[in-house]
């Protein structure tokens, strides 16, 4: 069986103040190497066999899965 | 002619929102369930504060696929007041009847206070019993209220007064130590380019009684009523 493996994250010009946060939180533990954190989100899909996979996921994403207006998203598919 | 008041699942600000409407302007008012596709007998529909479908995924990302929002969305075409408090508004942005988007408030926490926020707009439909300038108290409690659009989005939005209501401090100054969330040009409250579809963050049903100590939310709806009522006669 099929799985996509979605990765949903904010736009490079959208600030992502949780990730800022995280990445404060771990200079201050010490972990000075720390350049930056974005967040996001983690979605697994499992699908039928057979069809065009990637294209119906890719409208998954653009219908409900992510916002365009704020997120990216990267599929990968298994 | 009625005015509606949709309740999704997870819905929770729908009967202060109905009582404000019912019993404080004594309105013909009406339920609405998300299920509902027929909406024609109503006047206006307000969609107000909660977590609809539990806000999950995104805060109304999945609300935006109730049956009820094509029904929304034929009002808005038509020219019906449409208005979206907090949960609502957050509904309308993903439903793209309203332009930008939400994010966590940047503070990373849920906010729940009184706010003041400064009339940008006095001509809206929704703000007609304001002046411009006028300050109105009025409480928010969200945690996804961090308003963004892009650079272009803002412009045009500015260009064409559809920025209707920027947080402030107590006098009236638009600073950003008067944002509880991270919102682009402290943007509280925004209309749609026909400027009958609104959202706003703060929560005018719960400031329109002084029992509740403010009653500034009360313009908003007797804003809307009279736009209603001016309507009429046309």
């Amino acid at each position: 069986m099929p799985t996509a493996k979605i990765r949903i994250t904010l736009k490079p010009t959208v600030l992502d103040a949780q990730g800022a946060v995280v990445a404060r939180a771990l200079q201050s533990l010490g972990f000075e190497e720390v350049q930056g954190v974005r967040m996001g989100k983690y979605i697994e899909v499992e699908l039928e066999e057979g069809g065009d996979t990637q294209a119906r996921v890719d409208e998954m994403c653009r219908q409900l899965l992510a916002n365009p207006v704020i997120e990216d998203y990267r599929i990968e598919l298994e | 002619m009625p005015i509606g008041v949709v309740i999704f699942p997870g819905t929770n600000c729908d009967q202060d929102t109905f009582h404000v409407l019912k019993e404080v302007l004594e309105q013909d008012v009406r339920y609405v369930w998300h299920a509902e596709t027929d909406l024609q007998d109503l006047n206006a529909v307000v969609l107000p504060g909660g977590f609809a479908h539990g806000d999950y995924l995104r805060a109304g990302a999945i609300a935006r696929f109730s049956p009820v929002m094509d029904a929304v969305r034929q009002m808005a075409e038509a020219g019906k007041p449409v208005l979206g408090i907090c949960n609502g508004f957050q509904v309308l942005l993903e439903a793209g009847l309203l332009p930008g988007a939400m994010r966590r408030n940047e503070g990373q926490r849920f906010v729940c206070q009184f706010v003041h926020v400064r009339v940008e707009n006095g001509d809206s439909p929704f703000l007609r019993a304001c002046l411009r300038g006028q300050v109105l108290r009025m409480p928010v409690a969200h945690g996804e209220g961090n308003y963004y659009a892009d650079p272009e989005t803002l412009a045009g939005l500015n260009a064409s007064g559809r920025i209707l209501l920027r947080y402030c401090t107590p006098d009236g100054t638009v600073d950003p130590v008067a944002n509880p969330n991270g919102s682009v040009e402290n943007i509280a409250g925004i209309c749609s380019a026909a400027g009958n579809v609104m959202g706003l963050m703060p929560h005018p049903e719960r400031c329109s009684e002084m029992i509740l100590g403010s009653t500034d939310g009360r313009l908003l709806f007797e804003s809307v009523v009279r736009s209603l009522t001016e309507r009429r006669p046309l």
